[in-house]
């Protein structure tokens, strides 16, 4: 017993100090990061005052970006922002999804189950494992994708993709350049290869949280749909993706909102052009790159035409990110009562 | 659930042959044919089309990540030596050269960041995981934090401009650590509250029941025992920052000399790996787009080696 009170024994005065000061430290540092973000947006608002008072809402609609004439306008902006971004979404996404499909459905590990049956190894202590090992390794191959800083692909796109296409896309120029789509060659940078590298960034984000809703659909249903005869197709276009289609929805908006806020290699590769143009080949500009190219050499009454620049960026990407976080907290609370 | 419906599931056991009345075959109706897997039938088709679509779609998602590698190597490695990382950033024409600065740049920086943001991160999981689940304000904490994870880069750079350049009246490498650190800090807050909730409940139980108060707890239990865990989030917090250049672009900007000459001086411009990719692949000479293709060599094994270690850690966590 008095081994016990040894080693158990209500805590000192000094001990409850430190105890209660360690929690509202805690707490404080807590209040720090979720003020971080009101932080952030008070602070490019505030400095976007100026500008907004000058220019008020026609900035959004303006077109032309002359810091000698003191004219400023972000709708070509805008609208590359939106075009590059969803151009890409649309590529990214029917990559990164079907590579969800190919990883959660077992797909890999049959072929590789097969290949060694073929042998008769398919019982072997270590290559028995391979199935499953292989899924893992080809997971984590794509989340490398992820990894890749994006200045390293602006320059792999600049110096690989550029020259690839460029042959390709001047050809469809000459051939269908009465489609609007291909309307201009592709000198250099412009919006193409942009966008063929926008969706291999954001590829591992949909890939990523597409698979963790495809994978928590509860086996019940999967079984359920074989039983019933249906063809291995059959249950994941009518069961299965339909069960995750919000997990996904909420995937896709994620990595709209990326798309939207990515620089670098939109910096690199848009070609920095102030013009409207649905032509993928023409050269045009984002509204982050617009602040990377404009930032760094910005005289001090130009600032606040950036910062206003800035606010509409974080408005646009801010309400694609608080929308997609919604849909993906009701996607895990709806498949936590499903099952 | 296995062992479940095998119980709910009566065994089916072929019963005794009917002594009297001639057999009749139960299937006589069944064409066998129609339940054999053929390609003829169109559902069949389908499915071996769309595997096999899905199955090239994700190889085909894999090639820029091979092409990337190979170029990095390739077009990297010829030049790698010794030179690119004690030497100083060539001059427009000049030959040779390196980006030995860089390199000291982005590691400071990186340190700058990571010396902000992992106590501001790790105190506020602390709290997070302390806290009841139904509660608002930890939601909201929460919330912020998952917002924080989708914020372009670049706005966390135009911030510190705003705070710091702006009011200091100049780029500095402390500037390019804030700018950085607030990119760091929800991965880090993320990863650490869900390591710190992995602690097995009977050892958070035991140290309350010796009379622990609730900061013992943390520090001599907790912490400890998530530390793998909180390890992985902040390795791959400092693989993300190595890599940002956004951030950098206007806070640190750029400099072709040591940061310590002339005095060990953190505000001044300063030189890092992913700026000098970008400035240096822009321009016109052979020399400098050789080098960039160095640094990024460079900067993505310093980023792939910080993301190794970082799962090196998460294999050594403590599951409940």
């Amino acid at each position: 017993m008095s081994d016990i009170n040894q080693i158990s024994r209500p805590p000192t005065h000094s001990q409850q100090v430190v105890d209660t000061a360690f929690r509202w430290l805690c707490c404080g540092f807590a209040c720090l990061s979720v003020l971080m973000v009101a932080l952030i947006m008070l602070e490019i608002a505030k400095d976007a005052v100026p500008a907004i008072r000058q220019y008020g809402p026609g900035f959004l609609a303006g077109t032309t970006w002359d810091p000698n004439t003191g004219q400023f306008g972000i709708l070509p902006e805008i609208w590359g922002t939106l075009y590059t971004s969803f151009l890409a979404l649309l590529i990214g996404t029917s990559f990164g999804v079907a590579a969800a499909i190919f990883l959660s459905e077992g797909f890999l590990a049959q072929a590789v189950f097969q290949i060694l049956k073929a042998f008769g190894l398919q019982f072997h202590p270590v290559l028995g494992k391979l199935p499953d090992r292989a899924e893992v390794l080809l997971k984590n191959l794509i989340e490398l994708l992820a990894a890749i800083p994006s200045v390293v692909y602006g320059l792999w796109g600049l110096f690989v993709i550029i020259p690839l296409i460029r042959p390709a896309c001047n050809w469809l120029n000459l051939k269908l350049g009465w489609i609007p789509l291909f309307g201009t060659t592709l000198t250099g940078p412009g919006v193409l290869p942009a966008v063929i590298v926008l969706a291999i960034m954001i590829l591992p984000t949909i890939t990523a949280i597409s698979r963790n809703a495809l994978v928590s659909v509860p086996p019940k249903l999967r079984m359920a749909a074989y039983g019933m005869g249906a063809t291995r197709w059959e249950t994941i276009l009518a069961v299965i993706l339909p069960t995750a289609a919000r997990g996904i929805a909420g995937a896709v908006i994620l990595a709209f909102g990326r798309a939207l806020g990515e620089t670098m290699a939109l910096a690199m590769l848009v070609g920095n052009a102030n013009r409207i143009s649905v032509s993928l080949f023409s050269p045009a500009n984002t509204l982050a790159a617009l602040l990377a190219n404009n930032f760094p050499e910005a005289a001090k009454k130009d600032v606040g035409v950036l910062m206003y620049a800035a606010l509409v960026l974080l408005a646009i990407t801010l309400f694609v990110n608080i929308i997609g976080s919604i849909i993906l907290q009701k996607a895990s609370a709806g498949q936590e009562g499903g099952k | 659930m296995n062992t479940q419906d095998a119980a709910i599931n009566p065994r089916i056991t072929p019963g005794p042959p009917d002594p009297v009345g001639p057999e009749v075959n139960p299937f006589a109706d069944v064409d066998f044919c129609e339940l054999e897997r053929s390609l003829r039938r169109p559902r069949t088709l389908v499915d071996l089309l769309l595997s096999n679509l899905v199955s090239a779609m994700t190889m085909l998602a894999l090639i820029p990540l091979f092409s990337v590698v190979l170029m990095l190597l390739w077009r990297g490695g010829q030049r790698l030596s010794l030179d690119v990382f004690t030497q100083l950033p060539p001059a427009p024409m000049e030959q040779g050269g390196g980006f030995g600065n860089a390199i000291l740049g982005t590691l400071i920086m990186v340190a700058l960041a990571a010396l902000i943001s992992i106590p501001l991160g790790i105190l506020s999981a602390v709290y997070l995981a302390q806290s009841r689940p139904e509660s608002p304000f930890a939601g909201a904490v929460r919330f912020g934090a998952k917002i924080l994870t989708g914020f372009p880069s670049i706005l966390a750079g135009v911030f510190a401009y705003g705070v710091l350049v702006l009011t200091f009246g100049g780029y500095s490498a402390i500037a390019g650590g804030v700018a950085l650190s607030i990119l760091m800090l929800p991965t880090i807050i993320l990863t650490a509250e869900d390591a710190i909730r992995m602690v097995p409940a009977k050892m958070r139980d035991a140290a309350i029941g010796m009379g622990a108060t609730p900061t013992q707890t943390t520090w001599m239990v907790l912490l400890p025992t998530a530390m793998p865990g909180i390890l992985t989030g902040i390795m791959l917090a400092i693989a993300r920052a190595a890599g940002e250049t956004a951030p950098l672009l206007f806070t640190a900007l750029f400099s072709n000399y040591w940061l310590f000459r002339g005095g060990f001086d953190l505000k001044q411009p300063t030189a890092s790996l992913a700026v000098l990719i970008y400035n240096f692949a822009g321009m016109p000479f052979d020399n400098q787009v050789d080098l960039a293709w160095v640094a990024a060599l460079v900067l993505v094994l310093l980023v792939l080696v910080t993301n190794l270690i970082g799962q090196a850690f998460s294999r050594r966590q403590i599951h409940e």
